[in-house]
């Protein structure tokens, strides 16, 4: 059964994870996306803002997208986003992380221009093993509506 | 990078384009966001998207590679100059990033950066911080992507 808009009313959805983010997969993203020194080189990322090496923010979000993927976005009859309201980046991603996915309902409400579909908003927090939050997004998912 | 004072707010770039291969868009969907139609040609046409489309963080990330690609080939030009280079700082993040249409695999898409807003920051006065508008277009001139995002830069002044 997939999961449809009626399955999503406000409030906590659930917790995901551990995903153990490696050092490797840090700069392998970094070399491809965001190629900056404090995303590559351990000292120049020392020296930087951030005080050592870290995951590019691009790369936090596209880890965010997988969780809630492995979550429940692949058994969701999910339509796609128009886009993300805001992202947050409160702490940066270390080499070793273990994060974790908690998924809140903000809003849930039928679409006027799209009436077998409904526009759910995800508050998504991404937490280390130590419970610092890394990253705070917010967007709308398009879901269809059971029966349509 | 540049220091936060030669920097104008109104000032509009090209940063780079980038095709979207099918290759491409499926490799990213294997590791980042492996729906249906980020994956196989026949689920994307009989998706809302009409054919093979991109993650949408796929088309955030190749911006901002182009952003980074792009700085760092002017900041070589500017040391060539005999000027003095600095890195840029990390983001805090970004609002209203809207994916208005889809990027569909053999899409070549061409982004633009335009400085919105720049301020000095309270709490780190070694820094300033800009808004930037970012904007990616296809080859039919239309608007695919659209970002305000935030970044710290460096003031060539320290009080």
């Amino acid at each position: 059964m997939m999961l449809t808009f009626e399955d999503f009313p406000p409030g906590r959805f659930g917790t995901f994870g551990p995903r153990h983010v490696t050092r490797e997969e840090i700069l392998a993203f970094a070399a491809e996306f965001d190629p900056q020194p404090m995303h590559l080189d351990e000292e120049a990322a020392r020296k930087s803002m951030l005080g050592g090496l870290s995951g590019s923010g691009w790369h936090l979000c596209s880890l965010m997208m997988r969780m809630m993927c492995d979550g429940f976005i692949t058994r969701t009859a999910s339509l796609g986003a128009p886009g993300v309201d805001e992202v947050r980046w409160l702490a940066p991603l270390r080499p070793g992380d273990d994060l974790w996915l908690e998924i809140d309902v903000m809003e849930a409400r039928p679409s006027r221009s799209r009436p077998e579909t409904g526009i759910v908003t995800f508050k998504s927090t991404i937490r280390n093993a130590g419970g610092e939050v890394l990253c705070e997004a917010t967007a709308p998912i398009m879901v269809r509506r059971a029966g349509a | 990078m540049s220091f936060f004072e030669d920097i104008k707010v109104g000032h509009r770039r090209e940063i780079g384009s980038f095709i979207f291969t099918a290759e491409g868009i499926k490799a990213f969907a294997r590791r980042f966001d492996p729906q249906r139609f980020h994956l196989d040609e026949e689920e994307g046409r009989k998706s809302l998207f009409g054919g093979l489309a991109a993650s949408g963080w796929h088309v955030g990330s190749v911006c901002m590679k182009l952003l980074v690609t792009d700085g760092q080939r002017r900041a070589r030009e500017a040391a060539a100059r005999g000027e003095q280079v600095v890195p840029a700082g990390p983001s805090p993040g970004f609002r209203e990033l809207r994916w208005v249409r889809p990027v569909l695999a053999g899409d070549t898409i061409s982004f633009h950066s335009e400085i919105v807003s720049m301020r000095t920051s309270d709490s780190r006065p070694q820094w300033g911080i800009l808004q930037v508008r970012n904007t990616g277009t296809n080859q039919r001139g239309e608007l695919v992507f659209s970002i305000l995002a935030t970044a710290f830069v460096p003031r060539r002044e320290r009080p």
